[in-house]
């Protein structure tokens, strides 16, 4: 089972690769939108490739749900069980 | 006669020969080839392997997470406009948005964005398919996002007459000028179609050569031979090519440098077939006329044509047709040259292309050579130097022609400054 750091991480580096965004500014507190500037699509495809990567679905509705990535790798923890 | 006059103040271009303009001059100037062996894993299932890639990988130039969400035929359309913005000096200029038009064309549109997604959809599933791939992939995404580059808040334009496209948008952005409809556009064109599919079509429709698949010991270099007579076909390149064209008055006003004046246009159609030209070149002779009448040329000041002469069969003769008969007994005096015979034929690209060269000649006195040219073919009587050649001082004009699929026939007339 992943950690929480461990899935942080992972995503940090989606969040890198999709928007430029630096891997150590994704940290659990920062707000997608607010802080990090990544726009609707992005966060489209962001959560498309988390679902690729972390074995999870997450459903459209869920999405406007994860304001921060705290909210994200809740969700992500939770989905895998 | 239109009274507004129209002028190109700034160049940019990334292509099979060259990452900007000066390296792919000296490059056209010096007869060099960017025509080579395709190293893609997909090529191999093809019969024709080679092609012009550009000299200079955009993601070399661009920001990698802007780069990403941009098919890469509007990366090469942004590294061009970069470069055509720079050189005009506009940067800083308090050119009012309003007033700032972009026409930049394509003639296939994101074909390897769609194809990657399909590729996507067929693996993965429809939930990988990328939130990005229509605004990606529409024809009209080059000039959209020049537009949001450079903040154009006059018209967007994204002509499209397949591979008159690029000299199209030319025309286009002309008329936005001296419509009233802005001062200064970015216009030009871009493809990026070296992709298995638009290749296999362009093979088995026999537009492209397949005297070289790349494997046969012959030099890829050497398949691109425009008038020559064992030309058998086209080769692809991609790439792409902006001018900064402007009234003259907004550019004196603001002390620009002006490399040409455009001086008209012409387009006209075939109605002929939906791919092979008309033979007698009825309708390209029409849209050269129309370019000069336009113009007001006197067709003896007519001195270089960059023509469309791509190395296929009948569409090189027709060209030569052409030039006879709005010519006459000048097209002696003119020094023709089809600088395809170096960087392959960038389809929408070619014409944005070939007018930053005509630009080019014409600033510079200096026509590039056509290569390859070891056998003239006897139908064609033009003069065609194999190595560069000056052009005369004085007021003269250049031409650079496009003929496109759908029967298109685009002329852009540029004047000496």
């Amino acid at each position: 089972m992943a950690t929480t750091e461990e899935i942080r991480a992972d995503l940090a580096d989606i969040v890198n690769e999709v928007a430029g965004v630096d891997a150590d500014d994704v940290q659990l507190d920062k707000s997608f939108v607010d802080d990090l500037d990544v726009d609707s699509l992005s966060m489209v495809e962001v959560v498309v490739a988390a679902e690729e990567k972390f074995g999870v679905t997450i459903p459209d509705d869920e999405v406007k749900n994860l304001k921060t990535v705290g909210d994200a790798v809740a969700y992500i923890e939770r989905a895998q069980g | 006669m239109p009274s507004t006059r129209v002028v190109v103040t700034g160049l940019g271009a990334t292509s099979p020969v060259g990452g900007d303009v000066a390296s792919t001059w000296e490059a056209l100037l010096s007869g060099t080839s960017g025509i080579a062996r395709l190293d893609d894993e997909w090529i191999d299932q093809l019969p024709v392997r080679i092609g012009g890639r550009v000299a200079v990988e955009p993601s070399e130039v661009l920001e990698r997470v802007k780069a990403r969400r941009l098919d890469r035929s509007t990366q090469f359309a942004m590294v061009a406009a970069g470069q055509a913005w720079a050189d005009a000096g506009l940067e800083g200029s308090g050119l009012e948005p309003e007033r700032l038009g972009v026409a930049v064309a394509s003639g296939i549109g994101g074909v390897t964005t769609l194809l990657a997604n399909y590729d996507t959809l067929l693996e993965k599933g429809a939930r990988r398919v990328s939130p990005l791939a229509v605004p990606m992939l529409m024809p009209n995404a080059p000039a959209a996002n020049v537009s949001l580059a450079y903040g154009a808040r006059a018209a967007v334009h994204a002509p499209t007459s397949a591979c008159a496209s690029g000299n199209e948008a030319i025309a286009m952005a002309l008329d936005l000028i001296r419509l009233g409809r802005a001062d200064v556009v970015l216009a030009g064109g871009t493809e990026a179609a070296i992709h298995p599919l638009p290749m296999a079509a362009f093979a088995n429709m026999m537009a492209l050569s397949k005297t070289a698949s790349g494997d046969d010991g012959r030099d890829p270099t050497t398949v691109s031979r425009p008038w020559d007579s064992a030309r058998d076909g086209f080769v692809l390149g991609e790439g792409g090519a902006v001018l900064v064209l402007e009234s003259e008055e907004h550019a004196r006003a603001r002390g620009a440098r002006i490399y040409a004046e455009v001086r008209g246009a012409g387009i006209s159609n075939d109605a002929h077939d939906i791919a092979q030209p008309d033979p007698e070149g009825r309708g390209g002779t029409r849209a050269i006329q129309m370019a000069l009448r336009e113009g007001d040329v006197d067709p003896a000041t007519v001195v270089h044509v960059n023509a469309h002469a791509t190395s296929t069969p009948k569409g090189d003769i027709a060209e030569g047709l052409m030039l006879h008969a709005v010519l006459g007994e000048h097209v002696d005096r003119c020094v023709v040259t089809s600088t395809k015979s170096m960087t392959g034929h960038l389809l929408g690209g070619a014409g944005a292309l070939e007018a930053v060269a005509t630009v080019m000649a014409l600033h510079d006195r200096v026509s590039p050579p056509t290569i390859n040219l070891d056998d003239l073919d006897p139908e064609v009587d033009l003069d065609i130097p194999t190595s560069r050649r000056d052009l005369p001082e004085g007021d003269v004009v250049a031409l650079n022609n496009s003929f496109g699929f759908g029967g298109a026939n685009v002329a852009v007339a540029f004047g000496s400054a």
